[in-house]
C-alpha cells in the first residue's frame, strides 16, 4: 500500500497524533507551530481528497483492514471532501491568522494544552464528516465538543466560563439525543455502519422505534447546529471565545452538525420511512423561517459586534435548513454551497472583527466610530463580507442564494412564500450589516476614547484578505464548490450523476 | 483591434479605481480622459453579440451591441465626462470614484446581452450610487443613503427572483421583449420600475437626490432611472400597464414639485415627471413611441444634469437650496442663471430646444395610436412641467425677491460643464439629425410644423401667464409634504420595534416560568457563583433551551405518529 492509499486516514490521523506532541512541547511558539503545521498538512490532504471525489468517485477506506459491517470504514464522497476542506481550511486560516491574537489572549502557560485542544477539535470535526459509522460519528462529536469547550473557556473574559457552561449543557443534551437515536437504530437493525443501516432499516417492520430514533437524532443535531430556537448556547460562546477560536468555530463547527443531519436524514431515514421528506420539510421549514426572522431581528438590535455576527449566523443557518428541507437537487446544492460559502464569509468577517478588537480593545459597535478611516483595509474586508451576507452579486452569498431561490421557485405556493421570506431576510441583513458600517465610516469617535490610528498588523490583515479574496474567487469560479455540491446533492438524493 | 470586443464599462470601472488611488493632478486627467476613451470604444463596437461566456453554468452574453444600446451608452458616457468636468475640483475623491463606477454600471447595463449580466451591473449601480449619496457628508444624506440602498437592493432582489423564475419556466436568459403575464415577468417589471421611481416607490428619488453633495446629484440624475428606461425599452415594449404608470408618474412629479420649497427637490420630482413621459411612451410601444422614449431619455439626461448643475452651483456658492432663502441671484451669477434658464426651457419643451423635439415625438405617437385621453394628459402635463420646472425653478432661485445674497458666479470648470450642456440643449433642438442617426429605425416625424409650434407656444405662454397670476399661491412656505415613503421611513421601523418588544416580552415571560421551577435550587447555586444570579440566569436560559428541545422532540414524534 502506498501513502496515497492512506490519505483518507491521514487527514484525521495527522491531527490526532500531533495533539499529544503539541501538548508536550513546552517551548515558546512551538505549540502554535506544530498545530499549524498539522492542520495545514491536513488541509492539503483534504484538498487532494476533494480533487479525487469531484469526478463523482467515493473513497471507502477500511480501518485496520476490517471490512464494512464489522470494522469501521471511512466513507469519503464529494460532500465529505467539501466539508473536510472547509474544516481544515478554516482551522488553518484561523490558526495562521491568530498567531498574534492567540498569544495575547491565551498566554504562554496554557498554550500547549490550548493548541492540543485545537488539534483535537479539528480532528473531531473532520472525523465526523469522513467516518462511515454512526457510532463513530458520536465519538468524534464528543472529541470535538470537549475540545471546543476548552477552546472557548480560554477566552480572556470571565464570562467565557459561563458561556462554556451553557454550551456544555446544551452540547451534552444534543450529543446524548443523537446517541439515544443511534441506540434505537442499533436495537432494531443490529448495525452501526451507515451504508448498512440505510439498507437494513428499510426491512424493519415495527417502524415506531425508527420514528422515535429519527426524532432524537434530528433534534439532537439541531441543537448542535444551533438551529433556532435551540441556538441559545451559540451567541455567547462566539462572543467570549478567543477571537481566532470564534473564526474557526463560526466557520466550521455548526456546519458539521448540519452535515450529519443531512447525511442521516437522507441516507438512512429517507430510504426507509415513507413520507420522511414531508416530515423533514414539516420539521425544518418553520425552524428555518423562524431562524431567518429571529436571527436577523436579534442581530439588528444587538450592540456587540461579535454577538451581532453570531445572531446573523443563526439566520444564515436558517437558509441552510431551508435548503435541506426542500429535498430537491437545487435545494440541497444551495444548502451545501451555503454551508461552505457562509463559512468563508463569516470566517472573514470574524477575522476583521478580531483585527478591530486588537486595536480598539472592544467590539461594542458604538465604540468603533472612525474605524473606516483608521483601519481602512480591515473595514473594507468587513464590508465585502457584509455584502456577501446580503447576497450581492460577485460575492459568495449570491451564489448560494441563487440556488436556494431556484429550488424554492420549484416548490409551488410554499416556494413562493419561501422566496418572499428570503427576500425580506436579505433586506434585514442590510440593516444589521449597515449598523456596523454606519458607525465605522460615519460615526464621530467619542471624545474620551483613545484614538486609534494604526491599521491591524500585516500578519492578521494578509490572512483576512486571503479569505476575503478566496470568497470572491469562489463567487466567480463556482466549478469546485458548486461542482462538489451538486454531486453531493445528487448522491444524497440517489439521483443519477 | 481589442476595442472591437472589449466591454467599454470596464474602462470606466478601471478609471474609477485608478482615480481613487492616484494624486489629484493625475486624477483630473484620468477622469476627463477615461470617458473619451470609453466613447471611442463604444463607437468601435460593431453590432451584435460580441462576447459569450459561461457563468454559474449558464451561457451569458456580457457584451451585446445594438443601436439603441449604443445610444444610451453614449449619453451615459458624455454624462460621465461632463459630470467629471463639473466636479473634479470640488468633489471628494470617494464621490468621484463611486460616480465613475456607477457610470460604468450604467454602461454595463446598456450592453448586457442577458439577464444575469444585466442584474450584476444593476447591483453595481445600486452599491456605488449609494456611496455617491453618502458622500453628501451630512447626517441627512447618511440616513437617505441607507433608505436609498434598501430600495435599490429590494429592486435587485425582485429582479433576481424574476430572472430565476423566467429561467426556470422558459429556460432562456436572453434579453428579449416580453409582457408582464406571470409572476416572474411581473417581478422583473416591478424590479425595473422601482429603479425608474414608479409608484408606489417614487419617493426614494426626491428623498435621496437632494441630500447629496452639489456635484453628486448631477451624476445621480442621469443613470439609475435612465438605465431602467432602457431596460423597459428592451424588455417590456408595448406593455399596456406602463402607459398608466407613466401618466401617474407625470402628474405625481408635477404636483409634488409644485408643493415643494427645496430647489433641488423640485428638480428631483421633475425627474420622476420626465421619466413618466418615457415610461408612458414605452407603454404605447410603437416604433415611433420607443424612438421618442429613447430620444427623450437622451435629451433629458442633458437638460436635467444642466438644471442640477445650476442648482449645484447655487448650493456650492451659497450653501442654501430653499426657495424661501434664495432669490435675486441673477445679478452676480449670470452664467449660472442663463444656463439654468436654458435647461428650464429645454425641460419645458420650448421650441428650438432639445426637449421640444423629443417630447413632440411622444405625443405624436399617442396621437397616431388614437389614445385621445393619453394625448390630452400629455398636453396638460407639458403645461404643468413649464409651471414647476420651467418657471418655478429659475424664478424663485434667480429672480423673485432680492435675498441680499451676492455669491460669486460658477468656477471655470463648472461654468464650462454647464455651457457645454446648454450648447447641446439648443444644438439638438435646432439640428437633431445626429440624434436621429443613432436610432435603430427611421420612425420619426418632422417636429417643426407651424401648427405644432404654435400649439406649444400657446400652451407654454398661457401656463406662464397662469404662474404669474397665481404667484401668491405659488410662494412656498417651509412645509413637509407627506408621501408614501412614510411607510418605510417610519411605519416599518415602528412595526419592527413593536414585534421585537413583543417577542422579548414573551421570552422574558417564559424565562420567568422556568425560573420559578428553579427557585428551589437558587441558594445552592448562589453559593457557586461569585456574581449573584449570573449562574442562575445562565441556568434558566439553558433550562429554557432544554425545554424547547423537549417540545420540538415531542412535536416531531407526535406529527409522525399522527400520519
Amino acid at each position: 500500500m502506498t501513502l496515497y492509499d492512506q490519505l483518507p486516514a491521514l487527514v484525521v490521523v495527522v491531527l490526532l497524533f500531533t495533539a499529544p506532541i503539541t501538548y508536550m512541547l513546552r517551548l515558546h511558539g512551538f505549540p502554535w507551530f506544530s498545530a499549524m503545521a498539522a492542520v495545514v498538512t491536513s488541509f492539503v490532504v483534504a484538498c487532494s481528497l476533494a480533487a479525487t471525489t469531484i469526478g463523482g468517485e467515493t473513497i471507502i477506506y477500511e480501518m485496520g483492514g476490517w471490512p464494512a459491517p464489522y470494522g469501521i470504514v471511512l466513507h469519503i464522497d464529494a460532500l465529505s471532501a467539501l466539508m473536510a476542506m472547509l474544516i481544515t481550511g478554516a482551522s488553518s486560516a484561523a490558526l495562521i491568522f491568530g498567531a498574534k491574537s492567540l498569544a495575547d489572549e491565551v498566554g504562554e502557560e496554557t498554550a500547549p494544552a490550548f493548541f492540543a485542544a485545537w488539534l483535537l477539535c479539528t480532528a473531531g470535526l473532520v472525523g465526523m464528516v469522513i467516518t462511515g459509522d454512526a457510532f463513530n460519528i458520536f465519538v468524534f462529536m464528543e472529541i470535538s465538543s470537549l475540545s471546543t469547550y476548552v477552546l472557548i473557556s480560554a477566552g480572556p473574559d470571565r464570562r467565557a466560563l459561563i458561556s462554556t457552561y451553557r454550551y456544555i449543557v446544551m452540547g451534552t443534551v444534543g450529543a446524548t439525543f443523537y446517541l439515544i437515536g443511534v441506540g434505537f437504530l442499533y436495537m432494531v437493525t443490529g448495525t452501526l455502519n451507515t451504508a448498512d443501516l440505510a439498507e437494513r432499516v428499510g426491512q424493519v417492520e415495527d417502524i415506531r422505534l425508527v420514528l422515535v430514533a429519527a426524532g432524537f437524532v434530528s433534534v439532537g443535531l439541531a441543537i448542535k447546529a444551533a438551529v433556532f430556537p435551540l441556538h441559545s448556547w451559540m451567541p455567547n460562546a462566539y462572543t467570549f471565545a478567543p477571537n481566532a477560536v470564534t473564526v474557526f468555530i463560526a466557520a466550521a463547527s455548526t456546519k458539521v452538525s448540519l452535515y450529519v443531519l443531512m447525511r442521516v436524514d437522507y441516507a438512512i431515514f429517507q430510504n426507509s420511512i415513507a413520507n420522511h421528506d414531508i416530515q423533514l420539510t414539516f420539521f425544518l421549514v418553520p425552524l428555518g423561517v423562524l431562524a431567518l426572522f429571529a436571527g436577523s431581528m436579534l442581530a439588528i438590535y444587538e450592540k456587540n459586534l461579535k454577538r451581532l455576527l453570531a445572531y446573523s449566523s443563526v439566520a444564515q443557518i436558517g437558509y441552510i435548513a431551508l435548503g435541506i428541507s426542500m429535498t430537491s437537487v437545487a435545494g440541497l446544492t444551495g444548502a451545501i454551497v451555503h454551508m461552505f460559502n457562509h463559512g468563508l464569509i463569516k470566517g472573514g468577517m470574524f477575522m476583521a472583527v478580531a483585527c478591530l478588537a486588537l486595536r480598539y480593545r472592544t467590539v461594542n459597535v458604538a465604540n468603533l466610530a472612525g474605524a473606516g478611516k483608521a483601519m481602512p483595509w480591515t473595514m473594507a474586508a468587513f464590508v465585502v463580507g457584509g455584502l456577501g451576507l446580503i447576497g450581492v452579486p460577485l460575492t459568495p452569498g449570491f451564489i448560494s442564494k441563487w440556488y436556494l431561490v431556484l429550488a424554492a421557485l420549484d416548490e409551488g405556493w410554499l416556494g413562493a412564500l419561501l422566496v418572499a421570506i428570503i427576500l425580506i431576510s436579505s433586506l434585514l441583513a442590510v440593516i444589521y450589516v449597515w449598523k456596523a458600517i454606519e458607525v465605522a465610516y460615519f460615526g464621530e469617535p467619542r471624545s474620551n476614547a483613545v484614538p486609534v490610528t494604526e491599521e491591524a498588523p500585516l500578519v492578521m490583515l494578509i490572512p483576512t484578505w486571503i479569505v476575503v479574496l478566496a470568497g470572491i474567487w469562489i463567487a466567480l469560479d463556482t466549478s469546485v464548490t458548486v461542482g462538489l455540491a451538486s454531486i453531493a446533492a445528487k448522491t444524497l438524493l440517489g439521483v443519477e450523476l | 483591434m481589442i476595442f472591437e470586443t472589449f466591454p467599454p464599462a470596464l474602462i470606466l470601472l478601471f478609471a474609477a479605481f485608478m482615480a481613487v488611488i492616484s494624486r489629484p493632478n493625475a486624477r483630473a486627467i484620468i477622469l476627463l480622459a477615461a470617458p473619451l476613451i470609453t466613447l471611442w470604444a463604444i463607437w468601435s463596437l460593431p453590432d451584435g453579440v460580441l462576447i459569450t461566456t459561461r457563468f454559474l453554468g449558464y451561457p451569458i452574453e456580457p457584451l451585446e451591441v445594438s443601436p439603441i444600446r449604443r445610444m444610451f451608452a453614449t449619453v451615459f458616457t458624455i454624462m460621465a465626462f461632463t459630470g467629471a468636468l463639473f466636479s473634479f475640483r470640488t468633489a471628494k475623491t470617494a464621490e468621484l470614484g463611486a460616480a465613475f463606477a456607477y457610470a460604468s454600471g450604467a454602461v454595463g447595463v446598456s450592453f448586457a446581452g442577458d439577464l444575469i449580466t444585466l442584474f450584476i451591473w444593476w447591483e453595481i449601480m445600486a452599491i456605488f450610487s449609494t456611496i455617491v449619496v453618502w458622500c453628501g457628508g451630512t447626517e441627512a444624506s447618511r440616513r437617505a443613503g441607507i433608505r436609498y440602498a434598501m430600495m435599490h437592493l429590494l429592486s435587485g432582489i425582485l429582479l433576481k427572483i424574476g430572472i430565476e423564475g423566467v429561467y426556470v419556466h422558459t429556460g432562456s436568459l436572453d434579453i428579449q421583449a416580453m409582457l408582464a403575464t406571470n409572476l416572474d415577468t411581473w417581478l422583473i417589471l416591478i424590479g425595473i420600475l422601482i429603479n425608474a421611481a414608479a409608484p408606489p416607490f417614487s419617493a426614494w428619488l426626491p428623498d435621496a437626490y437632494p441630500e447629496t453633495s452639489p456635484t453628486g446629484a448631477v451624476f445621480l440624475s442621469a443613470f439609475t432611472t435612465k438605465t431602467a428606461v432602457l431596460a423597459l425599452i428592451l424588455l417590456f415594449p408595448g406593455e399596456q400597464v406602463l402607459i398608466w404608470v407613466g401618466l401617474y408618474m407625470i402628474f405625481y412629479g408635477i404636483i409634488y414639485a409644485l408643493l415643494e420649497n427645496d430647489a433641488r427637490r423640485i428638480l428631483a420630482y421633475s425627474i420622476i415627471n420626465q421619466v413618466g413621459f418615457m415610461v408612458c411612451a414605452i407603454g404605447i410601444g410603437t416604433e415611433l413611441a420607443l424612438n421618442g422614449a429613447a430620444l427623450h431619455a437622451f435629451a433629458h439626461i442633458i437638460y436635467k444634469a444642466l438644471l442640477l448643475m445650476s442648482a449645484g452651483v447655487v448650493l456650492y456658492r451659497t450653501g442654501m437650496r430653499k426657495c424661501t432663502d434664495l432669490g435675486g441671484l441673477f445679478r452676480t451669477m449670470p452664467v449660472t442663471c442663463i444656463c439654468g434658464i436654458i435647461g428650464a426651457l429645454a425641460i419645458s419643451s420650448f421650441p428650438l430646444t432639445s426637449g421640444y423635439t423629443t417630447k413632440t415625438m411622444i405625443s405624436v405617437a399617442a396621437e397616431q395610436q388614437h389614445l385621445v385621453f393619453v394625448w390630452y394628459m400629455l398636453a396638460a402635463a407639458s403645461a404643468g412641467v413649464f409651471l414647476h420646472a420651467g418657471i418655478k425653478f429659475p424664478w424663485f432661485v434667480f429672480f423673485q425677491k432680492d435675498s441680499g445674497l451676492r455669491p460669486k458666479d460658477a468656477p471655470w470648470n463648472m461654468a464650462a460643464a454647464m455651457i457645454f450642456f446648454a450648447f447641446l440643449c439648443i444644438a439638438l433642438g435646432i439640428y437633431a439629425d445626429p440624434l436621429y442617426a443613432m436610432l435603430p429605425n427611421d420612425a420619426i416625424v418632422p417636429v417643426y410644423k407651424p401648427e405644432k409650434v404654435v400649439f406649444y407656444l400657446q400652451l407654454l405662454l398661457f401656463s406662464g401667464l397662469a404662474f404669474f397670476l397665481l404667484l401668491n399661491y405659488m410662494k412656498r412656505t417651509l412645509t413637509i409634504t407627506l408621501d408614501l415613503d412614510w411607510i418605510w421611513r417610519v411605519a416599518v421601523f415602528r412595526a419592527g420595534d413593536v414585534v421585537y418588544d413583543a417577542c422579548t416580552a414573551a421570552r422574558t415571560a417564559m424565562e420567568k416560568t422556568v425560573m420559578s421551577f428553579l427557585k428551589s435550587g437558587q441558594e445552592s447555586l448562589d453559593d457557586l457563583s461569585e456574581r449573584d444570579g449570573l449562574i442562575l440566569r445562565a441556568t434558566s436560559a439553558t433550562g429554557l433551551a432544554c425545554l424547547y428541545a423537549m417540545v420540538l422532540l415531542t412535536l416531531y414524534i407526535l406529527v409522525y405518529y399522527l400520519d
